[in-house]
């Protein structure tokens, strides 16, 4: 091994082994537990298939993974749809010295605690909440409106507000990296705008559009505050469940099926995702 | 008016980035505890109640020990990592990156309950601020890995090389170019770590041990209509106090650009 | 004495081999250039000299002391890099007195030695500046204040004129060249440029693939190139099938096509060669268009046709086929006011220097 070689290993270790430490024991842990069940308080170290046979059976865990991930999915689309007009618009119609400022003003909102930004979303669409009380006032309806508090819409809502600028940077990175020259070539050779938007701007886009699609996709499946706070008992959650087995029913070897199942799931789903878009990787 | 439509979508997403924001202060100002229009009347008792929850202060002096340690740790190890993974070429480097970054794509509550099993049932270890720093490290170095790679990359690599040239040692080099040369970067990737620590929430809820951290303490009143008021006065201090830091950063920034001579290229993140 | 002697480097990036039994003695204060295509491993063996790069055997003895295991700043060298290296955050003074610290001058001193170095590369003034309010032509003198400060054995310079434009350039090529005199370090530059090697060096290394082709003052390696290779590196050169027919007394006879038998005597053979390729080279201005009257010039006389001109106002290049020969060769001729530019399709006499002749080992 060369000087350089040893150097660098010699560098990175202390971080690998903390990472080894941490996360990788950490995740081989819940993976053993996954396969022992738990009675009361002592646990019973037998292999046994019993844990995902029952996370597979029971139509509560089948309902919560399934919904987990429709709403995971849900929230990314309209995440990444609504976001990349405004990438769009910063990278492409605003002028070079004021494209800061917007990043800037994008960013601010989340520099709100967390729990209360999501508190924030129950206080606006609740029954009595600033929406429906602004619109009673306002003489626009009669009656609070429901439909958008305490179910799967709320979470949308509220994780689509949350995960904004982890979509807008990304794609507004790759826009900003697109050569403006490739775009008056294209019209150039006889494309409209629209075309060219479609045949250059958006492919060359699409590393950006990759990246904010699993940025948003990974960590919702795995949200708790957002379901437990807006969600009610019809939008609630897998996180919700794994930390109802964990701290309440003391459940772990439960709780880590669950775990490891979702985590399976959307590692699945991510590289399917990244298979399918892989040209535009290169 | 140049941009059309576009310009005007994008105003209405900024008022619907901007909705709970601005609700935050208005009702930490609003002189009831029912949150809804129309307001009652302007107060600043609520700031004054904060000044008296001993519980609060608690949180809030765990939650910036742990974000210190937490940012202070994040750093070391992005330090290392940027460092090995921009300056040397070593065997299996794009797994062993890989995995360092891994904590980046996980959902928050897998890393939270595996470091549970492994903390309460595996070694049967008591949860405590240092359980919590132990997680909120693993989340925050693929951060602050991100951000300084980006710093070391930048760096000409005959800078170094010149400095050895005129008699310095590795050390020496290091610490009188780099290091000096890569700061804002530094200073950028712990506040971004900081913050990241003081906000995060689910880690914190399953590892932190008697003492709640404050995102856990804020989480424990939100039950309560009648401590809500007091948490929106709470929250409007942490935003000007974000803001603030924030400022901070983003001046060290642009000191930074303009010492090496480069131009600006946008903002944080 | 050579301040510097490479013995046998050999260097290899896992399965890359980058330099090859690479061997070479730098007399002191020479002025001497490595010149090889890009990639060819100039940079390599600069960086072992400078101790960056380790070799994978061989030898470097600097001012007769062995370097191996040395450390680059331990070594009596100084490097101007090709980006030049200057530190972003210190002022031009700060990047001069760099390398001063561990002498552990007197404030007073150390202004004096940095005011010194500024001016010897009239950067006099500039010491406040910061580093990156520079142009590339002063970055590059403050680079090489930097290093000279220090008085090194031996000056590295690697592509030191690359990233200038082309009158900066020519005017750094000579204000090097006198820097080099002034303080008569050695010098060894790095340059893929053939031509800015031949103005500036004392003798030049010529490398292909990590190997040294020829080592030689810069006009015997324009008149005799060891290999084709070389030749065709440096400035234009014909070559012409050729046949050995004859040899006697160490004088070798050719029948060379399109222009038929000549005798290359001793002194013309490459040193030690007992075969010879079967071409032989030509430089276009070996060859002379034919304007006046044939018999009042030498007996070395062809005829051809012009397929093809190049006209430089100064210069004219020609492609002429000459009859038998299998391609066309270039011939340059001044041009002169008493003399037409031939045109395309013209047949003419040319005529052309035995003298010149080129052959190469085997
Ligand atoms: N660290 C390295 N690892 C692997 N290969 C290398 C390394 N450094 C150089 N090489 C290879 O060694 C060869 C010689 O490189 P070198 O930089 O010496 O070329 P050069 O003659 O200076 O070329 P140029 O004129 O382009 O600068 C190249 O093919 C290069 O790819
Ligand atoms: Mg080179």
């Amino acid at each position: 091994m060369t000087t350089d070689a040893r150097r660098g290993l010699a560098l990175i270790s202390p971080t690998v082994v903390y990472v080894l430490l941490l996360l990788a024991a950490p995740l081989a842990a819940v993976v053993t537990f996954s396969f022992w069940t738990q009675d009361f308080l002592t646990i019973d170290r037998t292999l046994t298939l019993n844990n995902y046979r029952e996370a597979f059976t029971d139509p509560i865990y089948r309902t919560l993974m399934l919904r987990s991930l429709t709403i995971s999915g849900v929230v990314t689309v309209v995440t990444v749809v609504l976001a990349f007009p405004i990438a769009y618009f910063v990278s492409f119609q605003v002028h070079p010295s004021r494209k800061a400022l917007w990043i800037f003003l994008i960013t601010i909102p989340f520099w709100t605690s967390y729990l209360l930004r999501v508190f924030l979303w129950k206080v606006i669409l609740g029954f009595n909440g600033v929406l429906n009380s602004g619109l009673l006032s306002l003489g626009l309806i009669d009656e609070p409106i429901t439909f958008i508090l305490y179910n799967a819409n709320a979470v949308v809502i509220t994780l689509a507000h949350a995960f904004a600028p982890f979509t807008i940077l990304p794609i507004y990175v790759a826009l900003e990296k697109i050569d403006r020259s490739l775009i008056e070539a294209s019209q150039d050779l006889g494309e409209s705008k629209v075309t060219t938007f479609f045949r250059v701007t958006l492919p060359l886009a699409m590393p950006g559009v990759i990246a904010a699609t699993l940025i948003v996709f990974i960590p919702t499946i795995g949200d708790y505050v957002t379901p437990r706070l807006v969600g009610g008992p019809n939008g609630l959650m897998i996180a919700n469940m794994i930390q109802t087995q964990f701290l309440k029913l003391n459940n772990a070897p439960m709780g880590a099926t669950l775990a490891v199942l979702a985590m399976c799931a959307v590692t699945a789903i991510s590289l399917v995702f990244v298979f399918f878009n892989r040209r535009y990787l290169r | 008016m140049k941009g059309g439509w576009l310009r005007i979508y994008a105003i209405a997403y900024l008022v619907f980035l901007y909705l709970p924001v601005v609700l935050l202060p208005l009702f930490a100002f609003n002189d009831g505890t029912v949150m809804a229009f129309p307001l009652k009347g302007f107060t600043t008792q609520w700031f004054v109640q904060l000044a008296g929850i001993e519980a609060l202060h608690g949180a809030l002096l765990n939650s910036l020990f742990i974000a210190l340690v937490t940012a202070s740790l994040s750093v070391i190890f992005g330090i290392c990592a940027a460092r090995a993974s921009t300056r040397y070429t070593f065997p299996l480097k794009a797994p062993i990156m890989g995995a360092i970054m891994v904590p980046l794509v996980l959902p928050e509550i897998i890393v939270a309950v595996s470091l549970l099993v492994v903390v309460v049932q595996v070694f049967d270890l008591p949860l405590s601020a240092w359980t919590v720093v132990a997680g909120h490290t693993l989340i925050c170095t693929p951060f602050a890995i991100a951000i300084l790679s980006s710093s070391f990359q930048g760096l000409d690599q005959s800078l170094e090389e010149a400095a050895i040239d005129l008699g310095e040692t590795r050390w020496g080099a290091f610490k009188n170019i780099i290091l000096p040369l890569v700061s804002p970067g530094i200073v950028a990737s712990f506040l971004i770590c900081f913050t990241i620590s003081l906000d995060e929430f689910i880690i914190a809820f399953f590892l932190t041990g008697a003492e709640p951290t404050l995102p856990v303490y804020i989480w424990s009143q939100l039950r309560f209509p009648t401590k809500i008021p007091a948490v929106m006065a709470l929250g409007t201090v942490m935003l000007v106090a974000s803001l603030i830091i924030l400022s901070v950063a983003e001046y060290y920034r642009r000191r930074g650009i303009a010492r090496v001579g480069g131009t600006d290229s946008g903002g944080f993140l | 004495m050579s301040i510097i002697s490479l013995q046998n480097i050999e260097k290899h990036y896992g399965d890359y081999h980058a330099l090859k039994d690479v061997s070479c003695e730098i007399a002191e204060g020479e002025f001497f250039s490595l010149l090889g295509p890009s990639g060819c491993g100039k940079t390599t063996l600069l960086r072992v000299i400078a101790g960056f790069e380790d070799v994978s055997s061989g030898t470097v003895l600097l001012g007769g002391q062995n370097m191996a295991g040395v450390p680059a700043n331990k070594r009596p060298t100084n490097m101007v890099f090709q980006s030049y290296a200057i530190f972003p955050h210190l002022s031009v003074a700060q990047n001069v007195g760099f390398g001063l610290r561990k002498a552990k001058l007197q404030p007073a001193q150390m202004a004096d030695a940095i005011n010194e170095a500024l001016e010897m590369v009239g950067l006099a003034g500039f010491g406040e500046r910061a580093a990156h309010a520079l142009s590339g032509g002063q970055r590059q003198r403050v680079a090489l204040a930097r290093a000279l400060i220090l008085k090194p054995k031996v000056l590295l310079l690697d592509e030191p004129l690359s990233a200038l434009d082309k009158k900066m350039r020519e005017q750094m090529q000579t204000e090097l060249r006198r820097l080099q005199r002034q303080v008569g370090i050695t010098f060894i530059l790095v340059t893929h440029d053939q031509e800015e090697a031949l103005i500036m060096s004392d003798r030049i290394a010529v490398m292909f693939e990590g190997e040294i082709a020829q080592v030689a003052p810069p006009q015997d390696l324009y008149r005799r190139p060891l290999t084709r290779r070389v030749g065709e590196f440096i400035g234009v050169m014909n070559f012409l099938n050729a046949r050995q027919i004859d040899v006697s007394d160490g004088t070798v006879a050719f029948d060379i096509e399109g222009l038929g038998e000549a005798k290359v005597g001793p002194d013309q053979l490459p040193e030690g060669a007992r075969a010879y390729l079967p071409v032989v080279g030509l430089r276009p201005e070996a060859f002379t268009i034919v304007y006046e009257d044939p018999k009042l010039r030498s007996q070395r006389i062809v005829e051809g046709e012009v397929l093809d001109l190049s006209y430089y106002g100064d210069m004219t290049y020609y492609e002429v086929k000459l009859d038998g020969a299998s391609a066309p060769v270039t011939i340059s001729m001044k041009n002169l006011t008493t003399r037409p530019v031939l045109e395309r399709g013209t047949r003419t006499l040319v005529s052309w220097d035995e003298g010149s002749l080129v052959v190469f080992a085997a």
